[in-house]
Parts: structure tokens; sequence; C-alpha cells
């Protein structure tokens, strides 16, 4: 009976024949859902744009692209961007080597990647700025050779690299251990290169997942607040991030200007979440005939 | 992304099979590569994971034990530690009953546009926490749509403990439904289908049959949303106004320590947050060992 439950998930042909609404709660569950779900969060976010609205176009306008405001846009979306190749990379190696290899400690590094999801942002922005601050363990190093990381802009790369690190190794990860070795083997045997295999065969399977976490890391990367602004240095038009930028319009008492931008930066993630569905969508559709054998 | 939905896929080798890989000529890469992948990779975890972990305990035992205590026990520390929890013990239980009620409405029935409604629980992720704080600030803050009528009825939510639990609700709010929603899914409903039939009511079919099912998914939704409430610093900080001993969780509390200069203390507290993290990352490894292995007994 159970293994009957676990092989149904896609059972097409019983759902034609089960008359709709069998279980009882329908009523009472999706009525709390959407309940709370409005209370909550619809609620609440349509203030933001309601707000924008009411104080006229130009106000908007002027708020949402006043020069350090634009500043702030380009550093944000730049550094997100440069942080999320990175992972991209190193993400990609690191589930590799989950995947296919072994060494010691293995299980270890398993569990310690989702590191940044489980430690507070705030945490994670001290101790970065602790290990790079001139110094720090790492600062020290770096300065003989004068780069400088604390309180610069590459002291936010860094923060958004740490942050969006597991977005990556995890959407890879379950795609490359479901991912049938006979293609690879198949190309071996018509004569493939390894490098040949990889580019050709493994890495077009690995896409839609690649382009998944690249595009969790960016979304996340671009609201981060917490582990960033401890090592910004949040320097006017050189170190400082857009939700920085809400915060200090906030604390000026500047409404108008802080729901501006919060309506620009709403809309952008918006347009990135029907985007992440979308290749969420594909990447399940690509995967789905090797997994479900 | 979900611990419980990779757990699913049974077919998959757990960690520890890499070898076999390594083994099959045609999946094998030269030494040399595998060494020079290895090596990038780990050195990369240790330079970014491992230690900004390590410097938060270093830095926080820097000037001895006796300080590090102190910092724990000074009454600031202490009613942070305590408001972190109230966040914790609102937030948690109401967006697990939502998430409960949101996976039992989406996974066992069908209606039109529940793609959009999962699209629409997902939101609180995509969104930055400080945006997230500022909605609250919007509806309830002085200058707010409810701020007049709030300070005419002498009630305060912005910059006082209501605001703090809403931002903290907001930024856990998909936590539980995300994880129970696949997996209930992908359970299918013939079970309770077959409950209901013989005659359990809707309760007793969720109570004995759908809970035992998915309390593994339910458990790791909790431990992450509760993670992600006693973590929480941009929303918070919208909302909270700064005052010492009243609105200041254990994050705020570290941030304000930090920005006085006072290091120690500053990482003391930090260490406490990262020890929760670290249990954390414990809890939800035996989560999915314990899920995976009711899966492999379930499987003939």
């Amino acid at each position: 009976m159970s293994s009957a439950v676990l092989d149904a998930p896609l059972g097409a042909p019983i759902k034609t024949r089960r008359p709709r609404r069998v279980l009882p709660g329908f009523g009472p569950t999706m009525g709390f859902t959407l309940f709370y779900l409005s209370l909550l969060v619809l609620i609440p976010l349509s203030a933001v744009f309601i707000k924008s609205a009411g104080h006229g176009l130009d106000a908007f306008w002027a708020a949402a692209t006043a020069p350090r405001v634009i500043a702030s846009y380009k550093l944000s979306f730049g550094a997100s961007l440069l942080a999320a190749f990175i992972n991209l990379l190193f993400g990609l190696i690191l589930a590799w080597s989950l995947v296919r290899y072994e060494f010691p400690g293995k299980k270890i590094v398993d569990a310690l990647i989702d590191l940044p999801f489980a430690l507070p942002t705030a945490v994670a922005g001290i101790a970065l700025t602790a290990l790079y601050a001139g110094n720090g363990w790492l600062g020290r190093l770096l300065e003989p050779w004068g780069v400088k990381v604390a309180f610069t802009p590459l002291g936010i790369l860094v923060a958004l690299i740490f942050i969006g690190l597991p977005f990556i190794v995890r959407t890879v990860q379950p795609v490359l251990e479901d991912m049938e070795t006979e293609l690879e083997e198949a190309a071996a045997s018509l004569g493939a290169h390894r490098w040949q295999t990889f580019r050709l065969v493994v890495l077009p399977t690995l896409t839609p997942a690649l382009l998944t976490g690249f595009a969790l890391a960016f979304a996340r990367a671009v609201g981060e607040y917490g582990s960033v602004i401890f090592i910004a240095g949040n320097l006017p038009m050189v170190s400082e991030i857009t939700p920085l930028m809400i915060i200090s319009k906030l604390e000026q008492y500047d409404y108008v200007g802080a729901t501006a931008i919060a309506a620009v930066m709403l809309v952008f993630s918006f347009a990135l979440l029907l985007l992440i569905n979308g290749l969420q969508a594909w990447s399940s559709r690509r995967n789905g005939e090797g997994a479900r054998k | 992304m979900s611990g419980a939905a990779s757990a699913f896929s049974l077919g998959v080798p757990q960690a520890g099979s890499g070898g076999r890989y390594q083994r099959n000529p045609a999946t094998r890469e030269a030494p040399w590569v595998r060494f020079t992948l290895l090596t990038l990779g780990l050195a990369f975890f240790a330079l970014f994971l491992v230690m900004p972990l390590v410097a938060v305990f270093h830095e926080a035992l820097r000037k001895g034990w006796e300080l590090y205590f102190a910092s724990l026990v000074e009454a600031d520390a202490v009613s942070a530690i305590k408001l972190t929890l109230v966040a914790a013990l609102v937030s948690v239980p109401l967006n697990l009953v939502f998430g409960v009620s949101a996976a039992w409405a989406i996974a066992k029935h069908d209606f039109r546009g529940k793609q959009l409604l999962i699209t629409l629980i997902d939101l609180p992720f995509s969104v930055s926490p400080v945006v997230a704080g500022l909605v609250y600030v919007l509806l309830f803050g002085a200058q707010g749509w409810f701020g007049p009528w709030l300070q005419a009825h002498d009630l305060k939510i912005i910059f006082a403990v209501p605001g703090i639990v809403l931002a903290t609700v907001f930024v856990t709010f998909p936590f539980v439904a995300r994880e129970l929603i696949p997996l209930m899914q992908a359970q299918g409903r013939d079970e309770e289908e077959a409950a209901t039939v013989l005659g359990a009511s809707g309760w007793k079919t969720f109570w004995l049959v759908t809970l035992p099912n998915v309390k593994w998914g339910l458990l790791y939704g909790v431990i992450l949303c509760n993670a992600r409430a006693m973590g929480e610093f941009g929303a918070v900080s919208v909302v909270s106004g700064h005052i010492r001993g009243q609105t200041n969780t254990l994050p705020l509390h570290v941030e304000i320590l930090y920005n006085e200069y006072q290091f120690a203390a500053a990482f003391a507290v930090a260490s406490l947050l990262a020890l929760l993290a670290l249990v954390t990352l414990v809890l939800k490894q035996f989560v999915e060992w314990n899920a995976h292995r009711t899966l492999k007994e379930a499987t003939p």
C-alpha cells in the first residue's frame, strides 16, 4: 500500500477517475490560507504601490532616480551579478566534488554548505568584517598587496558570495545525483574526450539547474542587508547598497523616497520570481524523464 | 533545494558513494583534474564558510571566558534573548498552522490558480528584508494608514514588540508551507481517500494518516523557520527603533554592541547565534537522515 503511494505522485490516469473533492476541509483551509496570505503579505505589499502612487509620478520619479540612488542600484546589481557568477563556478565545483568524489570530511562539508542559510546575517557581517579588516586574519595578508576588502565595494562582493553559495550548490547537487551515467558512457564509447563529454553531455543537463541557482542567488543578493552593511563602509556614491538607501531615507523621515525605492525593488523581485518559477518548471521538465525511470 | 523533497528521490546515491563514478572509466577524470577541482572547491569552502565561523568564536573568546559569560548575562543581553524567543514562539506556530492549512488545501484538492497561489506564498522569500520591514511602517507607523487610529487608541505597533513579531512572521512566512506542499503533492491522496471512505472524519484522517507521513518534512520546515525567526536582522531592524532592553532582539543587540566598539561582547552574543545555527544544521541533518530511512523502510 505504501509503495503504491510512493509510485503515485504523477498518476495522471487516476486523476480522471477521481470525483472532485473527495477529501473534506477544502473550504476552511483555503479560506484561512487566503485570509492569512492577504492580511500578512498581499495587503502590506500593496501599501508600497498605493503609497508611491499617492505621492504623484514626479515625486516618485525624482526619488527613485536621484543620483545617489542610481549609484546604489548600479552597485547592488553589479556586485550581486558578479557574486552570482563567482558562486556559479565554485558552486558547480563543490556540487561536483560532493557527488562525484570521495574525500575525508565529506559529510561535514555537505552539512556546512547550508551555513549561510542558518547563520544570522548580522553575525556573518561582523565575522567577515573582522576577517578582512586591516588587522584581521585575511586583511593582514592582503594589505601588503594593496588590496583593501573591508569598507570597500570589494567587501560587499565578499558578503554576497557568502550568502549566495548554497543556492547554487543545493540546486545543482540533486540534479547531478539523479543523472544517469549511461549518457556519459555512450559518449566515452563513441570516443569523446572527458572534457568534451562534460561540455556537450553533462553541462547541457545541468544548465536549467545552474540558471535557477544563479537567479536565486542573484535575487537574494540584491535584497541582502544584514551581512553587507557591516563590511560595506557605506560611503555615499561609492559603497551604499539599495536596501541601505531605504533605511537612510526612513531615518530622515523621507517616506516618499523610501517608498519609491522600495517599489522599484519590489517590481524587480516580482520579475525575478516569475523568471525563477519559469526556470524551475523548465528544469523539472528537463530532468523529469531521467529521474522517473 | 528542499531536503525533504530531495530525500524523496530514492534512486539517489547517498553521500559516500562518490567512488562509484571514479571506478567507472567513462565517468572518471584524470587524477590531476580531480585534485585541482577538489583543492579549488575546498579552498573556496574554507575561505568563505569555515573562516567566518571560526572567526566568530575566536573573537568572542579573545578577552577570556569571564568577559564572554558576563556579556551573555548582562541585563540588555538577557532581555534581547527573551524578545528573540518571544518573536520565534509567536511566529513559528502561526506559520506552522498556516503551512499545514495551505498544504492541505493545495496538495489534496484541485482548483484553478494553484500555481499562482504557490508563487504568492513564496513571495516573502524574494522580497528584501528591508522592504518587508518598511511595509509595516507604511501601515502602522505614525505616517501610516492606521497610524492616527493607533495613536488615538494609545496602541503601539512600530518601534514596539508587535511590529517585531509582525516583521518576523513576514520573513518566515513560506518556510513550513513550501516544505509541505511538494511533499504532500508527491504522496498523493489515496491513503486519505481510503480513510475518508471508511468513515474517518477530516481531522482524524489528517492526524492519523497525513501527519505521520509528513512529520519529517514538517519538522524540517519548523527548524528552518525557527532559525530564520531568531536570526532575522534587516526587517526587524526597520521596525524596532532599537530601544535597549525593550525592542532589541539578539541580532540587533549584536549590532548595537558592535557599533559601540564593544567587539568582544558583540562577538560573544554573536557566538550564541552561531551556536544556534550549528544546532540547526545538526537537527536538519538528523531530520534528513530520518526522512530517508523512513522512506527506505516504506519501499520494498
